[in-house]
């Protein structure tokens, strides 16, 4: 305790920023650019802890006034309880406009990743939403919190992104990025996706989560839970799901490590029931967030197809 | 409390060097030894070595795109992370491939430091000498020169000794710079983390503690430029300045100038969401409010009242060209500076840079990936210095309005202060113009609707697009052409109709006249339309209660305090357009929404007129 207030007190003198500080202020700096520079910006809000992070330094960037965009949930259908209710209840605390969007037809028509593979049920339930949503909305900028470390074609995401009239990213034509001057010019069926985040790592986030005192959805938290215990991968059982030969639910301790819809979402097994505890557990876990979720293993190079389809 | 067992700063350096000069592997080292990599990433490369028969490639780590890994090379800057207890690091790893060295430039654009890799077998060669001038005209004075695959020459003095003083005798000339040589293999690690005794001759750092140990902070402190990205006004009590500092130290009580008004106040608060600062530095992002009240805007900076920046129209900066497009002389282009984006003319090529020699050379045009200096003219003055002096106010982005690309990165190498007198964009009478149809675009609304906002935007995409723009702002003219009009009913017809007469000659040949008035009464611009005949009218139909809570200029207060009388939408009367062209509220759709309206009308206008 003392060696940090210390520590803080060098930083201060030397006028350093610490890290978790500068990331905020390149951040801020972002968020307050897109909205200044696009005529409908929306954030993409996904429930997870990222979207938790960016909802923070959303209201960080404009207090005392609002936040001046919409929230917008592409709703699969498919995802927990939990995660509903925090989003509802946040979106009412914080007085934001929230737009929830489905792809009724594809629900419907009882689109899931058994049936269908995981490839065609993102492309349905998430990809061709979120589009539609964008579309419908007139939305030109929308606002996602991928972060640059979690797989290897998000590396090379510009902050500013821009997107063809099919939502298309183009990795061999991106614009450099110079400075913090972010051209953030569209044509009219452009739209540009804006990464505030493309800085972070996991480990920021949770250490910014605890700093700041943010809430974020228990489904992160260890407990006991009732699990599909398939192979290495733990499956929740929100959902209806067949059950193979042999199979049976078991309650098993584990927490989400990030969160997507309940069939792709892989459990890990875990103690870590409290922040601190999770940001001990990632400093000697060495296994990568996405590796639970069975979207970005489909096949080699899976995300960087996805993202020049339209997904995020 | 801090779980991270501390504060760590954050580091960004970026990595540079010729194909195969290793540079893969480095990083993969360095990510793989700081315990950075995870283990299923690191199980599928192990996989995927094994398939190449070699034990464990660590270049696969970093390769992304389905492209690179298909031809084997770095196309785009990627970034990586890593941390140690000490620093958090981002990476920005640039291709080595000579066919995208724009993306190299963008790497070092926000680097403090360069890693710069030379190949211990090949020495010195023509790319290492283009990254080390990119990285240097970027600003980057700190270099770390990285001689790497050691273990292929055997770990010998005599080759480290000569590729040095070959590097020196090159950047001799980069004046500032700081160059700090390490060899190493990053194949076999040695010196990367530590030295295993290989090179009992090398007394120096490894590479990850000479990291550690180099200073993040690249720029002494320097003079306050604080640039506005937006104007915080929830409600009527509060107005607030947000943006990021861009140098200098801000405190409360400090005396500042706001540009381009040239008023001075002092700084009442710095806020950062619920804390109230008591300073705030670079790359701190924060929101000041003042004692006085000032008219501030996005674009508009607050500056050390003792030491202000350049007013400049007329710049000679260095440009990194990096469109498959050629330089065209005398073609506009939009620069993007600080928080500004207007219009801007490329008016002469002075020299190109030999980058392999640092000569001047004579060129008629840039192409992709070369350096030269140009002489720059802006339709508004911009505030700023050079950018060896200040990276913030020095630097900006050259956009082209067709296909909005950036096209090239700028670095202003001198100023010229505006004159009194100084006519503005000559180029306003080319021959590209000539066979203009003209016309007169009208915004008409409150006071605070946001007229002038618009309106500038459209002159600064109009401009763009090559036409002749002229600007007639209300308040202008009544400080000018209307000094002797009062606020009578009689005095402001008069006042509209001497508008009227102006933009009838400006449209009459050929000009875009773009009028931003109040112009309250339904007959006044009735009158104006049949007398100009090619008329467009925007109503900025913005409510009344909002423009009070924005109240820029304070005069709905005044006007509300029996100050001022006779004041529009308080005890004067607006009268609406019954049929305007366009309509414009400005609390609901964003200044860029408004203005692209309006510049898509205009657009379509001439082209029907001109086809």
């Amino acid at each position: 305790m003392l060696e940090a207030l210390q520590a803080n007190e060098k930083f201060i003198a030397t006028r350093i920023l610490p890290h978790l500080d500068a990331l905020e202020a390149e951040s801020i700096h972002i968020l307050r650019e897109v909205v200044a520079e696009s005529a409908r910006p929306a954030m993409l809000y996904s429930i997870g802890k990222d979207s938790s992070v960016m909802l923070r330094l959303a209201q960080k960037a404009f207090y005392p006034g609002k936040i001046p965009f919409p929230l917008l949930h592409v709703d699969t259908g498919f995802k927990f309880r939990e995660m509903l209710e925090f989003r509802d209840r946040l979106a009412r605390e914080l007085g934001v406009k929230l737009i929830v969007h489905r792809n009724e037809d594809a629900i419907k028509n009882g689109a899931n990743p058994f049936q269908l593979g995981t490839s065609r049920c993102c492309a349905l339930l998430k990809t061709k939403s979120l589009l539609d949503a964008l579309a419908e909305n007139g939305i030109d900028a929308a606002i996602g919190g991928a972060r640059r470390d979690e797989e290897k074609s998000r590396a090379k995401e510009r902050v500013f992104s821009l997107r063809d009239s099919l939502g298309q990213w183009d990795p061999k034509n991106q614009r450099p990025e110079f400075w913090n001057l972010y051209n953030s010019r569209v044509e009219s069926g452009q739209s540009m996706r804006v990464f505030p985040l493309s800085n972070w790592t996991e480990l920021d986030v949770w250490e910014y989560i605890h700093r700041e005192n943010i809430p974020v959805v228990p489904l992160y938290f260890a407990k006991e839970r009732e699990m599909l215990v398939r192979g290495n991968v733990l499956i929740p059982l929100d959902h209806a799901i067949d059950l193979l030969p042999g199979e049976t639910p078991q309650r098993v301790m584990c927490r989400m490590r990030s969160l997507g819809c309940t069939y792709c979402t892989g459990a890990i097994r875990s103690t870590a029931a409290t922040v601190p505890e999770i940001i001990a557990e990632l400093k000697f876990f060495r296994r990568s967030e996405r590796e639970n979720r069975v979207i970005d293993h489909d096949q080699e190079g899976s995300m960087e197809l996805k993202k020049r389809e339209g997904y995020f | 409390m801090s779980i991270a067992g501390g504060e760590r700063d954050l580091l960004r350096f970026l990595t540079a060097g010729s194909v195969d000069d290793g540079k893969s592997t480095l990083i993969g080292r360095l990510l793989y030894e700081s315990n950075g990599i995870y283990e299923d990433q690191l199980s599928s490369v192990r996989k995927a070595s094994s398939a190449k028969n070699v034990d464990l490639d660590l270049s696969l780590l970093t390769d992304g795109l389905r492209a690179e890994r298909e031809q084997g090379i770095t196309i785009d800057v990627a970034y990586r992370y890593f941390s140690t207890p000490r620093r958090k690091f981002i990476i920005a790893d640039t291709p080595g491939h000579e066919q995208y060295t724009r993306n190299m430039a963008t790497g070092a654009s926000t680097a403090e430091v360069a890693l710069i890799l030379v190949d211990a077998r090949k020495g010195v060669l023509k790319q290492t000498r283009r990254h080390t001038l990119i990285a240097w005209l970027l600003g980057i004075r700190r270099m770390i020169v990285v001689v790497n695959k050691m273990d292929l020459v055997d770990f010998e003095d005599d080759i480290f000794r000569s590729i040095r003083s070959e590097f020196e005798g090159f950047a001799s000339s980069l004046h500032g710079a700081e160059f700090e040589f390490v060899p190493l293999s990053a194949l076999s690690g040695e010196n990367v983390i530590r030295g295993n005794g290989r090179m009992p001759w090398y007394d120096g750092p490894a590479l990850l503690s000479a990291l550690e140990t180099v200073p993040a902070k690249a720029e002494p402190n320097q003079e306050l430029r604080f640039s506005v990205q937006s104007v915080i006004r929830p409600n009527q009590d509060f107005r607030g300045y947000a943006g990021q500092v861009g140098s200098g130290i801000v405190k409360p009580g400090q005396e500042v100038l706001a540009l381009p008004s040239g008023q001075r106040t002092k700084i009442k608060e710095i806020l950062l969401y619920d804390r109230n600062l008591p300073e705030a530095f670079p790359p701190q992002s924060v929101v000041l409010t003042t004692t006085d009240h000032i008219d501030l805007g996005r674009g508009d900076m607050l500056v050390s009242a003792d030491n202000i920046p350049t007013v400049s129209t007329r710049l000679t900066a260095n440009l990194i060209w990096m469109s498959q497009t050629p330089l065209h002389s005398d073609t506009r282009y939009l620069i993007k500076h600080t928080t500004k984006v207007l219009c801007g003319r490329i008016k002469r090529l002075n020299h190109k840079i030999d980058i392999n020699t640092l000569e001047k050379i004579e060129a008629d045009s840039l192409h992709f990936n070369e350096i030269g200096e140009v002489q720059l003219d802006l339709h508004n003055p911009i505030f700023c210095e050079p950018y060896e002096r200040n990276r913030a106010t020095g630097s900006f982005i050259v956009i082209d309005p067709f296909n909005n690309d950036t096209v090239a990165a700028g670095m202003i190498v001198e100023a010229m202060p505006v004159q009194a007198g100084d006519s503005l964009d000559e180029s306003s009478a080319g021959s590209r113009v000539a066979q203009q149809q003209g016309l007169t675009v009208w915004f008409t609304g409150l006071s605070g609707a946001g007229k002038t906002t618009i309106c500038r935007s459209v002159a600064t995409e109009l401009l763009a697009h090559g036409l002749q723009v002229e600007v007639i702002d209300g308040d202008v003219i009544r400080n000018h052409l209307c000094k002797d009009l009062g606020f009578s009913k009689h005095d402001r017809d008069e006042n509209i109709r001497r508008i009227a007469f102006v933009s009838k000659l400006l449209t009459r040949n050929g000009a875009i006249a773009l009028v931003s008035a109040i112009s309250p009464y339904r007959a006044g611009r009735d009158d104006a339309r049949r007398t100009i005949g090619n008329f467009m009218e925007v109503y900025v139909s913005t409510p009344l209660a909002v423009c009070e809570v924005r109240d820029p200029k304070e005069l709905y207060r005044k006007a509300r305090s029996g100050e001022i009388h006779g004041f529009t939408g308080i005890d004067d009367p607006y009268e609406p357009p019954l049929a305007p062209e366009i309509v414009c509220n400005t609390d609901q759709e964003s200044t860029r929404e408004s203005s692209s309206k309006v510049v898509t009308a205009v657009l379509q206008y001439l082209a029907s007129k001109n086809s």
